[in-house]
C-alpha cells in the first residue's frame, strides 16, 4: 500500500540526492555514461579557488538572507500576528492583505518588483527616492556593507531582500496567528493582573508557550534561506546576488552550461549545509511522537 | 474563547491610545503591502505610453482594457491555463492519494519501519530542490517516451515528467501532515473495523479517509497553490515554451511574448487569478493546511 509512493519518492528524491554526491567527485559533462571519470576533490578544489569569488559571495548572501529572515520578516510576522490577535476590526481583511503575496506566483511577484517598484526610469522606488534621476536598483552591484576587499552585501541584494520580506512576512504571520489563538487567555490575564506590562507578558508568558510554532518557523526559515531561488532567478540580477541554489542551477542551464560534476559539487555543499539541520528536526519530531504513541 | 471576546469588547468601549496606535501601525503596514499589487493592477489598465511618460504611480490620462485583450491573445493564455491544468490536476490527485496511503500505513499500524518511513518522507520534503536537479535532469533526458505521451520524445520536456516530480516531492509534505492528523483519530476505530472483518483497504477508504477529509481539503488548497506556482521544475524540466505551464512560461516575461510593461501587468493578472480565487474562496482551508503541520510540530 505504501510501496509505490515510497518507491517513487525514493527514486526521484533520495537516489538523485545520493547521485549528486557521487557525481560531485567526477568530471562528467552529462553526455555519455562512459565519459564519467573519477576526479576526487577536483570540483571542490576549483570551487574554493577558481570560482572562489562566486562561491564565497553566495555563502555570504545565504548567510545574510538567513539572518535577515529572522530579524526582518519573522519579527514583523510575529508583530503582525500579535496585533491581529487583539480582535481589531477588519482582522480578516488585514490578514488577507499580508497573506496575498504568499499565494501570488513568482511571475507576478517578479513583475511587481522588477517593474512597478524597481524600474530604473519610472518605478515607484525611483519616483520616491530618485529625486528626478533614474536609479538602477537591480543592477547596482556596489557594496552597501563591504566585507573585506572583494565581498560584501551588495545594494542589489538588499533590494531583493526587501522583495523577499514582502513575500515572506505574511506566511510567518499566519503560522503565529494560529499559535496565538491556542494560547490560554487566562494565563495572559493573570500576568496582566500581576502587573506585567504588554511586553513582559508577551516575553515571559505568550512567547514561551508558542514553542512548537517557534520550532517550525526556525526550520522553515533555515530551509528557505538555503533554498532561496525563485525571486532571485526571476529578478534576473546581473551579479553579486548569487546564492548556492543559483550556482547549482547555473551549471545546468546557464553560461557555464552542462557541467554535471561541478553543479553536483555545489549541490552537495548545499546538502551538507542543510542536512544536519533536517536530521535534527526530524529525529526531534519523531522522538516526541514515538513517546506519544507508546504511552 | 468567550472570556477573550468579552474582555475584548469591554476594551473596545473605551478609547485606548494603545489600540489607536495599533490601528495606525497595521493600516500603514497594510498600505505599504498593497502598493506593489495596486501598482500592477493600475498599470494593467493603462496604455504603455502613459506609464513611460509619467511613471507607474501617476494620475491616469486614460484607462483601457486593451492590455487584457492583447495579453490574452499574444500570450496564448488559454493554452497556458490548459497546460497547467494537465499537470496540476493529476499531480494533485496522485499526491493526495499516495501520501494518504503512506500516512495511513504509518500512523494506524505499528510495524517496524513506520517511523523510519515517515522520517524519510519528512526529510525529503525539506531538501532544497536544487540538490537533486543535476542527476534528475540527466535521468529525465535518458528516458524515452512514445510521441503520443511526450512532444519531445523524452521524459524531459513532457507533462508526465513534471507530474512525477511534483507527486514525488510534494508527497513528502502531505505524508507528514496527514500522518500527524491521522494519529489523532482514536485507535479503537481500526479495532472495531477489524472485528467486523474489514480488510486494510476497507479500513482505509471507509473509515479513516472520510474522517481525514478536513485535512485533505486543507492540503488540496495548499498544494493547488504550490504546484500552480511551481517555477523551478518547469523551468528546468520543460524547456519547450509552448508546453510550459502558465507560471514559468510567463516568468521570463520580458521579450518572448510581450513588448511592454503594461501588457505584462495584464498577463500577470491572468497568472495571479486562479490562486487568488482559490485563496479567497477557501481561505479557511488554506490557513488550516499551513497550520495543521505547524501546530503538531
Amino acid at each position: 500500500m505504501a510501496g509505490i509512493p515510497t518507491i517513487l519518492h525514493v527514486f526521484l528524491v533520495w537516489i538523485p540526492t545520493i547521485a549528486s554526491i557521487g557525481l560531485s567527485f567526477t568530471n562528467w559533462k552529462g553526455i555519455r555514461f562512459s565519459d564519467i571519470a573519477w576526479v576526487g576533490f577536483k570540483n571542490y578544489h576549483q570551487i574554493f579557488t577558481v570560482f572562489q569569488k562566486n562561491f564565497y559571495q553566495a555563502l555570504i548572501n545565504n548567510t545574510v538572507l538567513l539572518i535577515f529572515l529572522f530579524v526582518g520578516p519573522t519579527a514583523l510576522g510575529i508583530l503582525l500576528a500579535y496585533i491581529l490577535d487583539k480582535d481589531l476590526r477588519g482582522t480578516r481583511f488585514f490578514q488577507g492583505v499580508f497573506f496575498t503575496p504568499v499565494v501570488l506566483s513568482l511571475a507576478v511577484v517578479g513583475f511587481m518588483w522588477q517593474s512597478v517598484i524597481y524600474s530604473t526610469e519610472n518605478g515607484l522606488a525611483t519616483q520616491i527616492f530618485g529625486g528626478g534621476n533614474p536609479v538602477d536598483w537591480i543592477g547596482n552591484q556596489s557594496f552597501l556593507i563591504p566585507i573585506g576587499e572583494d565581498y560584501g552585501v551588495s545594494r542589489n541584494f538588499v533590494a531583493i531582500l526587501v522583495a523577499i520580506a514582502w513575500r515572506h512576512s505574511g506566511y510567518i504571520m499566519v503560522l503565529y496567528l494560529a499559535g496565538l489563538k491556542s494560547v490560554d487567555n487566562s494565563l495572559r490575564e493573570a500576568a496582566m493582573l500581576d502587573g506585567s506590562n504588554e511586553w513582559q507578558t508577551f516575553r515571559h508568558v505568550v512567547f514561551p508557550s508558542l514553542k512548537p510554532i517557534n520550532v517550525v518557523v526556525s526550520v522553515i526559515t533555515v530551509i528557505e534561506a538555503l533554498r532561496a531561488f525563485d525571486i532571485i532567478y526571476v529578478l534576473n540580477t546581473p551579479r553579486k546576488t548569487e546564492v548556492l541554489s543559483i550556482l547549482t542551477t547555473n551549471n545546468l542551464l546557464g553560461e557555464g552550461g552542462g557541467n554535471v560534476g561541478r553543479g553536483s559539487a555545489y549541490a552537495t555543499i548545499l546538502f551538507v549545509l542543510c542536512f544536519g539541520f533536517v536530521i535534527w528536526y526530524v529525529t526531534n519530531h519523531y522522538r516526541n511522537t514515538q513517546e506519544g504513541a507508546d504511552s | 474563547m468567550t472570556a477573550g471576546s468579552i474582555s475584548a469588547s469591554r476594551k473596545r468601549k473605551r478609547v485606548n491610545p494603545f489600540r489607536i496606535f495599533l490601528y495606525l501601525f497595521i493600516i500603514l503596514t497594510a498600505l505599504v503591502w498593497l502598493v506593489p499589487i495596486a501598482g500592477a493592477i493600475f498599470a494593467s489598465f493603462r496604455p504603455f505610453s502613459d506609464t513611460v511618460k509619467d511613471g507607474f504611480f501617476s494620475w491616469p490620462r486614460s484607462l483601457t482594457l486593451d492590455n487584457y485583450s492583447n495579453a490574452w491573445t499574444q500570450g496564448d493564455i488559454l493554452r497556458k491555463y490548459w497546460n497547467t491544468a494537465l499537470i496540476l490536476v493529476p499531480a494533485l490527485i496522485f499526491t493526495l492519494f499516495f501520501s494518504s496511503m503512506v500516512a495511513f500505513v504509518c500512523s494506524r499500524y505499528s510495524w517496524r519501519f513506520n517511523i523510519t518511513l515517515l522520517a524519510l518522507f519528512t526529510a525529503g520534503n525539506l531538501l532544497p530542490q536544487q540538490i537533486i536537479i543535476q542527476p534528475l535532469f540527466q535521468f529525465y533526458n535518458r528516458v524515452e517516451l512514445p510521441s503520443f505521451l511526450s512532444n519531445s520524445g523524452k521524459l524531459n520536456g513532457s507533462t508526465w515528467g513534471l507530474i512525477l516530480i511534483h507527486v514525488a516531492f510534494q508527497s513528502g509534505f502531505c505524508t507528514f501532515v496527514l500522518s500527524n492528523y491521522m494519529k489523532l483519530l482514536p485507535k479503537s476505530l481500526n479495532e472495531a473495523a477489524r472485528v467486523d472483518g474489514a480488510g486494510v483497504w476497507k479500513q482505509y477508504y471507509q473509515i479513516i479517509m472520510p474522517l481525514t477529509l478536513p485535512a485533505l481539503a486543507a492540503l488540496a488548497t495548499l498544494e493547488f497553490t504550490w504546484i500552480y506556482n511551481d517555477f523551478f521544475w518547469a523551468v528546468v524540466l520543460e524547456q519547450q515554451g509552448s508546453d510550459r505551464p502558465i507560471t514559468s512560461s510567463l516568468a521570463n516575461l520580458g521579450g518572448e511574448f510581450f513588448t511592454d510593461d503594461n501588457l505584462i501587468a495584464a498577463a500577470s493578472m491572468y497568472v495571479a487569478l486562479p490562486t487568488l480565487i482559490v485563496y479567497l474562496l477557501l481561505q479557511r482551508y488554506f490557513i488550516a493546511g499551513l497550520t495543521v503541520g505547524a501546530e503538531k510540530g
